[in-house]
C-alpha cells in the first residue's frame, strides 16, 4: 500500500530544491547566453552568498532585512569584479583556458570560506517562521515553502524582464554575434559585466535559501555540480529547458533521497546526466551547433 | 630523478654539439638515479616517488588537455580505478605486479572510453562535465559496493615484488616507481612523433581542419581520452602500491584540479612542462607547510589552515598562470635564465 500524503510530501519538497536548482541554473544560463562562459564556480558563489548572509547576521549581528540586501549588493559587486578582472582578460582565449580560470575561482573561494569562517558546519540564524505549512493533508517545511516561493517570483520576474525590457535586446544580439552587436553601438562590455552582475546576485540570493534549509559548510558548492548538471540536461542555452530539467532533477533527487537514502541523491543525479548525454547530448531544449568554416 | 629533456630534443647528428649535449644529459640522469637512493635520505625518497606518480598522472592528463586540447576533471577518479583494480587483483589473482598495473592501467582506459563516447560526440566541455559526473559515480560506487570495495574501510594492497625482494619502504619502491614514469614520459615524448599524435595537435590547434583533413575526430578524441586514462590507470595503481591502502576519499575531485593545475603551472602541451608542473605541484603543500611550522609561533593554529590555504593557492596558480603567463613555467625558465644572463655580460 502506498502512502499518498507520504508521496505527495516528497514531491512537494522536491519542489522546493527544483526551484533553487532552476533559479541558479538561470543564472548560469546568463553567464553561458551573454559571454559564452561556462562558469563552474556558480555553486562557490552561492556558497559565499550564504556565508556572507551568515557573517552579517551572526557575526555582526545586522537584521535580517539588512543583511539580505547587503549580500546581494556584495555579490554584484563580486560578479562585477571578477569579470573585470579574470574573464574580460580571456576574452579571445579558447573556452577550456576560461573554464578552468573559473575552476581556479571555485577553489579560491572555497580556502577563503574555510580560512574566514572555518572548516567546520554552521547554521543561519533562522529568519523563517517555523509554523509548519499544511497544503490539504501533505505537510511541507515553511523553510521549503519560501524558498520555492522566492525562487518562482525571481524567476518570473527575470523572464519577464528578459522578454520585454529593451536592454535584454542587447544581451540576445550579444549572444547571438557579439562582433555584430558590437558594430551596431550595443556596449558589449557593458552588457558582459551586467550579466556577471546579475548572476552572481542571483546565486548569492539562492546561498542564502540553499543556506537556510540545509545549513552551512565550505562543500556546500557541490550543489553548483547539481545546477551544472540541470543546466547540461536543459540544453546550455534555453531557459525553458533549464526550467524543466530543474524540475525533473529535483523531483528524481527527492525520491532518490526518501526511498534510497540520502547518498543516492547525487548519484541519481549524475547518472540522469550521462543518459542524457548518451540520448541527447545537447539536452531537452538546446540547440545543436552548427560548425561553418 | 631523471630529467627527459634529452627525450624531447630534436633528432641531431651523432656528431654535433647538441648530440654530445644529450648524450652527456643521459649520462648524467643515469648516473643520478643510481646514486640517488643511497646518497637521499627516506624522506626525500618517499617525495621522489611521489613525484613521480604525479608526473605519469600529469603527462596522461597533458596528452589530454595539453595535446588535444580537451578538460578532464577525473584524472584523480581514473587512478581510483586503477588504484582499486590493482587491490583487487592483487587479493583475487596475485598476478606479477607488472601485470596488475597493466591492467589496472586498461581498466582506467575502458572506463574512460564509456565516458567519453557520449561526451565526445558533441564539440565543447561535455567531456570536462561527463569526468564530472564520473568523478562523482565512481565515488559513490568505491564507496558504496561494500562486497567487492569493503565501503569506506577501503583495501590494503600488499607490497610489489620484484626478484623475491619486498617492496614496502620508498627507497625500494623507488625502483620501479621510477623507472615506470620514465618509460611513460618517453613514450608520451615519442607519441607526438606519430601519425596518432600529430592528428591530436592537428584536432587541439582546429577541429574543423582536422577533419577536413580526414582525420576522424571521435576516433581520435577517444584515443586520446582513453591513454589519458590509461596513464592515470597506471599512477593509481602505482599509488596503490606506494601507500598500499586504497579507500574511497582517497580520490577526491580536488585531486583533479591539482593536476589540471599541475599541467597548467607547468605548460600546456609540453612535456618537460607538464613534468615540471607535477614536481612543483607536488611540492607546494609541502612548501607550504614548511612556511606555516616557521610562521608557529605567531599564528597559534597555523597548522590547521594548511588545507585552506592550499584551495587558495592551488586557485591563484591556476588563474595567475591562464592570465599571464598561459606557456607556463616551461616558457618563464629561459626568460629568467637570460635574465640572470645580461646583467652578467653588460659587466
Amino acid at each position: 500500500m502506498i502512502d499518498w500524503v507520504y508521496m505527495a510530501e516528497i514531491a512537494l519538497s522536491g519542489l522546493g530544491s527544483a526551484a533553487l536548482l532552476a533559479m541558479t541554473g538561470v543564472a548560469f544560463v546568463l553567464i553561458y547566453k551573454a559571454t559564452r562562459v561556462v562558469n563552474l564556480a556558480i555553486g562557490e558563489t552561492l556558497m559565499l552568498g550564504a556565508y556572507l548572509f551568515f557573517g552579517f547576521t551572526s557575526g555582526m549581528e545586522l537584521p535580517v532585512w539588512l543583511a539580505i540586501p547587503l549580500v546581494l549588493l556584495c555579490g554584484g559587486l563580486f560578479g562585477a569584479v571578477i569579470e573585470r578582472v579574470m574573464i574580460r582578460p580571456m576574452l579571445g582565449s579558447s573556452a577550456l583556458s576560461v573554464f578552468m580560470v573559473t575552476i581556479g575561482l571555485g577553489s579560491i573561494l572555497v580556502g577563503a570560506v574555510e580560512l574566514i569562517w572555518g572548516l567546520e558546519p554552521h547554521r543561519l540564524v533562522s529568519f523563517i517562521s517555523e509554523k509548519p505549512v499544511f497544503l490539504g493533508p501533505a505537510y511541507v517545511s515553511p523553510k521549503t515553502a519560501v524558498a520555492f516561493a522566492v525562487s518562482v517570483a525571481m524567476i518570473a520576474v527575470f523572464l519577464a524582464v528578459f522578454r520585454f525590457w529593451s536592454g535584454s535586446l542587447a544581451l540576445r544580439a550579444t549572444a547571438t554575434d557579439p562582433g555584430a552587436a558590437y558594430s551596431c553601438g550595443i556596449s558589449v562590455p557593458k552588457v558582459y559585466s551586467l550579466s556577471w552582475v546579475v548572476a552572481c546576485m542571483i546565486a548569492t540570493g539562492a546561498g542564502i535559501l540553499v543556506g537556510a534549509i540545509g545549513g552551512l559548510s565550505s562543500s556546500m558548492g557541490v550543489f553548483g555540480l547539481t545546477v551544472l548538471s540541470v543546466v547540461i540536461m536543459g540544453g546550455l542555452d534555453s531557459i525553458l529547458g533549464v526550467l524543466l530539467a530543474a524540475l525533473v532533477v529535483g523531483l528524481v533527487e527527492a525520491y532518490a533521497g526518501a526511498l534510497l537514502g540520502g547518498e543516492y541523491k547525487m548519484i541519481s543525479t549524475f547518472t540522469l546526466l550521462m543518459a542524457m548525454l548518451l540520448v541527447r547530448p545537447h539536452g531537452l531544449l538546446g540547440s545543436a551547433e552548427i560548425d561553418r568554416l | 630523478m631523471t630529467t627527459p629533456t634529452s627525450l624531447s630534443a630534436p633528432v641531431a647528428g651523432a656528431s654535433s654539439p647538441a648530440a654530445s649535449r644529450r648524450r652527456f644529459w643521459i649520462i648524467v640522469s643515469v648516473l643520478a638515479f643510481v646514486i640517488a637512493p643511497f646518497v637521499v635520505s627516506n624522506y626525500w625518497m618517499y617525495w621522489i616517488c611521489l613525484i613521480a606518480i604525479n608526473v605519469v598522472s600529469a603527462t596522461g592528463l597533458n596528452i589530454l588537455s595539453g595535446y588535444t586540447g580537451l578538460a578532464s576533471l577525473g584524472q584523480a577518479a581514473f587512478m581510483g580505478v586503477g588504484a582499486y583494480s590493482v587491490a583487487l587483483l592483487e587479493q583475487h589473482l596475485g598476478l606479477p605486479f607488472y601485470l596488475n598495473l597493466l591492467l589496472a592501467g586498461l581498466a582506467a582506459a575502458l572506463v574512460g572510453l564509456v565516458v567519453g563516447i557520449p561526451s565526445l560526440r558533441v564539440k565543447g566541455l561535455y567531456l570536462a562535465i561527463a569526468t564530472i559526473a564520473a568523478s562523482i559515480i565512481l565515488e559513490f560506487i568505491f564507496a558504496n559496493w561494500e562486497s567487492v570495495t569493503h565501503g569506506v574501510k577501503g583495501l590494503n594492497v600488499p607490497p610489489a615484488q620484484l626478484f623475491g625482494i619486498v617492496l614496502d619502504q620508498p627507497a625500494k619502491q623507488y625502483w620501479v616507481i621510477v623507472p615506470v614514469a620514465v618509460l611513460m614520459v618517453a613514450m608520451a615524448a615519442n607519441l607526438f612523433r606519430t601519425k596518432v599524435g600529430r592528428a591530436f595537435i592537428a584536432i587541439r590547434d582546429r577541429d574543423i581542419s582536422a577533419e577536413v583533413l580526414g582525420i576522424p575526430l571521435l576516433r581520435y578524441k577517444l584515443t586520446s581520452f582513453a591513454l589519458s586514462s590509461f596513464y592515470a590507470g597506471l599512477a593509481g595503481g602505482l599509488w596503490a602500491y606506494f601507500f598500499r591502502v586504497v579507500t574511497p576519499e582517497s580520490f577526491p575531485i580536488v585531486m583533479s584540479i591539482f593536476f589540471l593545475a599541475a599541467v597548467i603551472v607547468g605548460g600546456m602541451g609540453s612535456i618537460a612542462g607538464g613534468i615540471l608542473g607535477a614536481v612543483f605541484m607536488t611540492l607546494v603543500p609541502e612548501l607550504l607547510r614548511l612556511a606555516f611550522t616557521l610562521l608557529t609561533p605567531w599564528i597559534p593554529d597555523a597548522m590547521s589552515i594548511i588545507p585552506a590555504v592550499r584551495s587558495i593557492v592551488f586557485g591563484v596558480l591556476i588563474i595567475g598562470f591562464l592570465l599571464f603567463e598561459p606557456q607556463g613555467l616551461i616558457e618563464v625558465l629561459p626568460r629568467l635564465r637570460r635574465m640572470l644572463r645580461r646583467p652578467a655580460s653588460r659587466s
